[in-house]
């Protein structure tokens, strides 16, 4: 990959601009205005009802100034394939179709529709972020809401499942590029997203955003909290190219330094989490201790 | 030139004559001849167009509203369950105010599962905005989906062409072939109001307030309200669009067709039997039956469905004693759809003392059920014999029914 972006050769071009309707500290917030700049000015864009659609402003007034079509929940990537044909019907060449979907529009009701695009190869890139839970209607719980976290409809014991693992369900569909990335580290998703628009096919990239109303923390937290999630083990940073799977960024370093923050850190900063108990914060430790130990092995030689 | 080929064929050349640039389907009978010539004719190179092989009709119907929203000329078909499954879409796109025309090949709805000829289908979501125009015969398919692509990008509102399943998707009659220059000069190439463009970056369908709100240069912008009213008050003037669009194809194709209804033997008639689809067809043979003895009775076919043209409608029929309502579909709980509407439209239609002409309503055919003529027939005299018996009026009755 070619040079890694740094904060002085980041482009300047806004397509967010100040003053928009996410909660102080959103970690949607940072990861669309850098996602944005990523995916640039030639773009179309297709964003179904979540916190993003809020983000966006109420009409007449917009947030954003990039083109955009707000859909049904579960049709995002249906309408992303019609723009795309239409696209190519009409001959209109080097435009770039980006979904950018919650992790409920994605995970759970948009699913049916993003497999069948992933399926027929569409050329989009499928954005996720993933708040982890319904959000915009008050914070219920979602398939990829983790196991213990206390939300609106798992009010007391907290959701009872793990959590669903979306970019494992869209590599099975054998696309080209699957990465995830996250909140706390906006650059690493920066240039994910530009790698995306060189290649060919369906691209998913799934962004751990940190929710501070939803998840119970101090917005000055975000990046802290999108950080320990990586550096804890539980959110892991990688690309699956062609089929093949590298951890990437922060991860990737932190497989020679072979230091995982303990994962109790990230549960004991959010209240969502307060319901969890000693045995499974054991639990989780164990889990990301078996699968740092592959990583280990696999990839302590890789350079 | 005239071929001879099933309705459904009869659409697809329909929609390749008027150059659809995209279309995506989800098969489901008896649609699925339809979508599976289209698929022909496009991976053969016949057909210059995008088709997108979707995996529900959800998707089928949101890749429309994606390609139109981009600015193409897009189509889609269903039939049953599967229009049903799109019915959120249908609001959607017709709320975002999008020109796509979709073939419904109409089909009874589960449950239980049925996969015969009724009007359930359509019927149930004729409140979603669209305009619902009614076929009779597989030459009023070809012209009509044709002429439904002009309508729809006259006045950006979805057009539904329904037709019965079977009775005319999978029967072969003949029928004339338009000319391709002459669809392209009734039919140019789509403009849309506003493509999808990152020159033009415009947030489309964002979230509307109750109330109008200014925009950043101090104009004051349509609420949801407006945008809500802007489209009644479309769809009421293309009533007058459509009618224009039928009188410009028979000018070019030199075919005369109703654009709200066609009236058969109505002209003296007493009684008017009142049908859509095919089934207006077959009661031409009942009235005739009726009229060798002597009673004068005539049939009007509804076309154009919604918008309904009430006045229309209620000028062909108030000067008769009765009507008589045929429907292939139900408002449970009530009656007949088509017939309280054109209950509806003739109380606007009351002027000085004249009386209304009683209306009849059966409901028949449900479900492929079949409609002998001999039973039309029976109906038709036992509703000019009891006239506006309060007993007959008041009671929706069902024929054919063996219960
Ligand atoms: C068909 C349908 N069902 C339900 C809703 C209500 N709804 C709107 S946004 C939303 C939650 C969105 O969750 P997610 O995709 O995770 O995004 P988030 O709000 O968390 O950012 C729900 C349930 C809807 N708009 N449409
Ligand atoms: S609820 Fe969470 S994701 Fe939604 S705007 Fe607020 S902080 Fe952002």
């Amino acid at each position: 990959m070619t040079a890694k972006t740094t904060i002085l050769n980041l482009p300047e071009e806004e397509f967010v601009h100040p003053g928009s309707r996410a909660c102080a500290g959103c970690g949607l917030g940072i990861a669309y205005r850098i996602g944005l700049k990523a995916l640039g000015k030639n773009t179309i864009l297709v964003v179904p009802p979540s916190c993003l659609t809020v983000l966006q402003g109420l009409y007449p007034i917009a947030t954003t100034k990039m083109a955009c079509i707000n859909v049904t929940f579960a049709s995002t990537a249906s309408v992303a394939s019609g723009v795309l044909a239409a696209l190519r019907a009409m001959g209109r060449k080097g435009i770039t179709v980006a979904c950018w979907a919650g992790d409920g529009g994605t995970s759970d009701i948009g699913i049916q529709a993003l497999s069948g695009a992933a399926e027929r190869l569409e050329d989009f890139i499928y954005i996720c972020y993933d708040n982890e839970g319904y959000m915009n209607t008050g914070t219920q719980r979602s398939g990829t809401t983790p196991f213990g976290a206390i939300t609106t409809n798992t009010p007391i014991l907290g959701k009872q499942q793990p959590k669903k693992d979306v970019p494992a369900i869209l590599a099975a569909h054998g696309i080209p590029y699957v990465a995830t990335s996250s909140a706390g580290y906006p650059l690493d998703l920066y240039d994910k997203i530009r790698k995306a628009k060189t290649i060919r096919g369906t691209k998913y990239i799934h962004i751990l955003t940190p929710c501070p109303s939803g998840w119970g923390f101090q917005p000055k937290d975000t990046a802290k909290i999108g950080r320990l999630a990586v550096e804890t083990g539980l959110f892991d940073l990688y690309e699956i190219e062609d089929g093949k799977f590298r951890l990437t960024g922060r991860s990737r370093s932190m497989v020679k330094k072979r230091e995982l923050v303990p994962v109790k850190e990230y549960f004991m900063l959010q209240s969502r989490f307060q319901s969890i108990s000693d045995d499974y914060i054991e639990r989780f430790q164990k889990e990301i201790n078996d699968r740092w130990k592959r990583y280990y092995n696999e990839f302590s030689q890789v350079s | 030139m005239q071929i001879i080929e099933s309705g459904n064929v009869a659409a697809a050349l329909g929609v390749k004559l008027a150059r659809a640039q995209v279309i995506a389907a989800f098969p489901i009978t008896p649609q699925t001849p339809l979508t599976e010539k289209l698929s022909e004719l496009i991976e053969s190179g016949e057909m210059k167009a995008e088709y997108i092989p979707v995996e529900s009709e959800h998707s089928a119907l949101s890749v429309c509203i994606g390609a139109a929203t981009a600015g193409a000329r897009t189509f889609t078909a269903t039939s049953a369950n599967g229009l049903l499954y799109m019915h959120e879409q249908l609001h959607w796109a017709a709320g975002a105010r999008l020109p796509i025309v979709m073939c419904v090949v109409n089909r009874g709805v589960g449950a239980p599962w049925n996969v015969w000829n009724d009007h359930q289908d359509s019927i149930s979501q004729r409140d979603t905005g669209w305009i619902q125009i009614y076929v009779n015969d597989h030459q009023q398919i070809i012209d009509t989906v044709i002429k439904a692509f002009c309508i729809a990008e006259k006045v950006n509102i979805p057009v539904m062409v329904c037709y019965d399943g079977y009775i005319l998707s999978h029967t072969y009659m003949p029928f004339y072939l338009p000319d391709q220059e002459l669809v392209d000069c009734f039919l140019p190439p789509h403009k849309s109001v506003y493509a999808l463009d990152p020159e033009d970056p415009r947030n489309i369908n964002t979230v509307t307030l109750p109330e109008a709100r200014v925009n950043v240069h101090g104009v004051l912008a349509h609420g949801y309200m407006e945008l809500r009213y802007l489209l009644q008050e479309d769809l009421r003037k293309s009533i007058h669009t459509i009618a224009e669009v039928e009188e410009r194809y028979s000018e070019v194709f030199n075919r005369e067709g109703g654009a709200y209804l066609e009236e058969y033997r109505c002209r003296d008639a007493s009684y008017i039997a009142v049908s859509m689809g095919s089934l207006s067809f077959q009661l031409r043979v009942a009235v005739d039956a009726l009229r060798e003895k002597g009673i004068r009775i005539g049939v009007a076919g509804v076309r154009l469905y919604r918008p309904f043209p009430d006045k229309a409608i209620s000028n062909a029929l108030s000067h008769a004693n009765g009507i008589i309502v045929f429907e292939k579909g139900m408002s449970y709980g009530y009656m007949g759809p088509l017939a309280s509407d054109i209950k509806s439209a003739l109380y606007g239609n009351v002027n000085g003392n004249r009386k209304l002409p009683f209306v009849h309503n059966y409901i028949l055919g449900l479900g492929g059920r079949n409609i002998r003529t001999r039973d039309l027939i029976d109906a038709l005299r036992n509703s000019c014999k009891e006239g506006e018996s309060t007993h007959m009026s008041d009671t929706l009755k069902w024929s054919g029914l063996k219960i």
